[in-house]
């Protein structure tokens, strides 16, 4: 869904000037600003390390700036527990294990809503509807931590999406998915985006970034180097590099082909081939 | 002898109501590297575990078949004995990892060997030396990134100088170039210490140019070995089994839908760039020129 951000309607998140040092001295993060709109599907991406989590932990008051304001729905984080921005930014940890606690995979997504005050009712509609969007309804009665890492991954976004929250941000939700897994978990992303929810796809999964987000935030130690649309992104492959980034390998065999008129604005296989072919048809 | 050796390998574990390995056959020679791929569920990490000799000795399930590792029967010597030959690097290091610093958990393998303190201190400095390490020999292990917590858990594997590493999905949480650094790491090993290498992933992406054959598993069959060209050339193999198949042979296949060729024969980014500049130039009637 295309972003349409109105006068009247700023961005559901923020973030202005932010820096972010951990307890042990380490400097996440350094002057950040950047604004998230009403339905953007986002990727931020960038190498091990350059920061990523610790934007989305900041964004949902898991974290506290150290210095700078991070705004929800336009009041400044700092003002509200971590509760009530769980209400519109909901968080999927990198590691699910972080996040796993309950006996059941049913009592774990039914946690978040009921947590939220949600009534009996509706709390077992909003969690049942998350255990089918991830495709793991028959894994409710079996103990989280006894599931394979791809469906500790699934219980762990189901878990979030039951809350219902405005944005979802979902840290590396790929990892230990394999592809057909992958691609099921991507399909429900992008069917909760084309019912307005906020999307951010934290993920080294280049392919993953090019076939689904519509904008991507590049970062390398700590500062946002490359914010733009996605096509333009991967094609600017020496910021990308930088953060430990490399385009997929579609994107990457479109720019050396740029010579005989091969757009290197492609983003898919198709788009290639179609690019590729058209070369060829023009020179018979 | 081989590296590794299986014949006609099953293995069930307890409740399961089929094999997780279901007559499987694989031999690897000294010095090859293999890439096995395959969907989760497919068999691939009990093939893994099968090589050091965690199945059968420390996780319970049924075993039929042989395997051999350097000649030495898996089912017959311990998983210290085995760990000299084969080291194992998992899918999540942080789940191999216990140690306070970086140094203690590379030692903590050989120390287990009771081999005497000079030989473990050059042992440390080789292994942290080899994966880029050396000079984070204090840090705990928690505070290294996720790229030098797998390099570590490799430096750690390596300490026990095996002549097989075994790679359990080792990409899963690295950047990309982090994972082309990790798969350059192996390759240099490789090289320089005929290191024989069965790496396990479940996207062929990055993996294949590295490899000397691909074998590719389904349901806890080995379904197809074969050199990487010859079994890239097939993407609807790959799919058939969960497997995507990396970019550049779709798009050899979606161009050659399009406009009925080429055949391309590269699996490298620079070659497959060379032969499609090759034929666009021949259209084009011009003499390319290759940077």
């Amino acid at each position: 869904m295309i972003p349409c951000p109105t006068a009247d309607e700023g961005p559901i998140a923020a973030m202005r000037n932010v820096d972010f040092s951990y307890d042990d001295g380490t400097e996440a993060l350094h002057s950040v600003t950047l604004d998230v709109w009403r339905g953007e599907h986002i990727a931020l991406v960038g190498g091990n390390g350059s920061g990523k989590t610790t934007i989305a932990k900041l964004l949902n008051g898991l974290l506290r700036p150290s210095r700078g304001h991070v705004l929800v729905k336009g009041n400044d984080a700092a003002k509200e527990s971590v509760a009530a921005l769980s209400r519109t930014v909901g968080y999927a940890f990198q590691n699910p294990d972080h996040q796993l606690f309950c006996s059941t995979v049913a009592e774990e997504v039914l946690f978040g809503p009921k947590n939220l005050g949600f009534a009996d009712a509706k709390a077992v509609e909003k969690a049942d509807r998350a255990l089918s969007l991830m495709s793991i309804g028959h894994l409710k009665d079996k103990a989280p931590l006894s599931l394979s890492l791809g469906d500790r991954r699934r219980v762990s976004v189901a878990s979030v999406i039951a809350m219902d929250p405005e944005v979802l941000v979902l840290d590396e939700p790929s990892t230990g998915l394999d592809a057909g897994e992958a691609a099921e978990l991507m399909r429900a992303l992008d069917g909760l985006n084309q019912e307005g929810k906020t999307i951010i796809l934290i993920t080294h999964e280049m392919r993953l970034v090019a076939e689904h987000s519509e904008r991507v935030l590049v970062m390398a130690h700590g500062h946002v180097v490359l914010d733009c649309r996605t096509r333009v992104a991967f094609s600017e492959p020496e910021a990308l590099h930088e953060s430990g980034l490399i385009p997929p390998a579609a994107i990457q065999l479109a720019h050396r082909l740029s010579d005989f008129g091969v757009s290197p604005e492609v983003l898919t296989v198709d788009e290639l081939a179609e690019e590729v072919a058209k070369v060829w048809g023009a020179r018979i | 002898m081989n590296a590794l050796r299986m014949r006609d390998v099953s293995v069930r574990y307890p409740d399961a109501d089929r094999d997780s390995l279901d007559s499987v056959s694989l031999d690897i020679a000294r010095g090859e590297w293999v890439l096995l791929l395959g969907a989760n569920g497919a068999g691939k990490s009990t093939l893994c575990m099968l090589t050091n000799g965690l199945i059968p000795h420390v996780v319970k399930c049924s075993l039929k078949g042989q395997v051999e590792v350097f000649g030495k029967d898996v089912a017959r010597h311990s998983v210290a004995t085995l760990s000299t030959k084969v080291g194992i690097v998992f899918q999540e290091p942080e789940n191999q990892l216990f140690c306070m610093s970086a140094e203690e958990e590379v030692a903590f393998g050989p120390e287990n060997l009771a081999i005497d303190r000079e030989e473990i201190a050059a042992r440390v400095e080789w292994a942290l030396e080899t994966v880029g390490l050396l000079g984070c020999n204090d840090r705990p292990p928690s505070s290294l990134s996720g790229g030098q917590k797998q390099r570590l858990a490799i430096a750690a594997a390596l300490s026990m100088r095996p002549e097989m590493l075994v790679l359990d999905e080792p990409t899963y949480a690295l950047d990309p170039i982090g994972r082309i650094e990790l798969y350059s790491l192996l390759a240099d090993l490789k090289k320089k210490h005929n290191m024989t290498v069965l790496v396990v992933e479940r996207d062929a992406e990055e993996a294949a140019a590295f490899a000397d054959r691909i074998a590719l598993m389904s349901e806890g069959r080995i379904v197809r070995t074969g050199r990487p060209k010859e079994v890239l050339a097939d993407p609807n193999a790959l799919r058939f089994i969960g497997v995507p198949p990396p970019q550049l042979c779709e798009f050899s296949e979606a161009l050659y839908t399009r406009v009925g060729g080429p055949k391309i024969d590269s699996i490298t980014l620079e070659a497959v760039a060379r032969e499609i500049s090759t034929v666009l130039s021949a259209k084009k009637g011009v003499e390319v020129i290759h940077p």
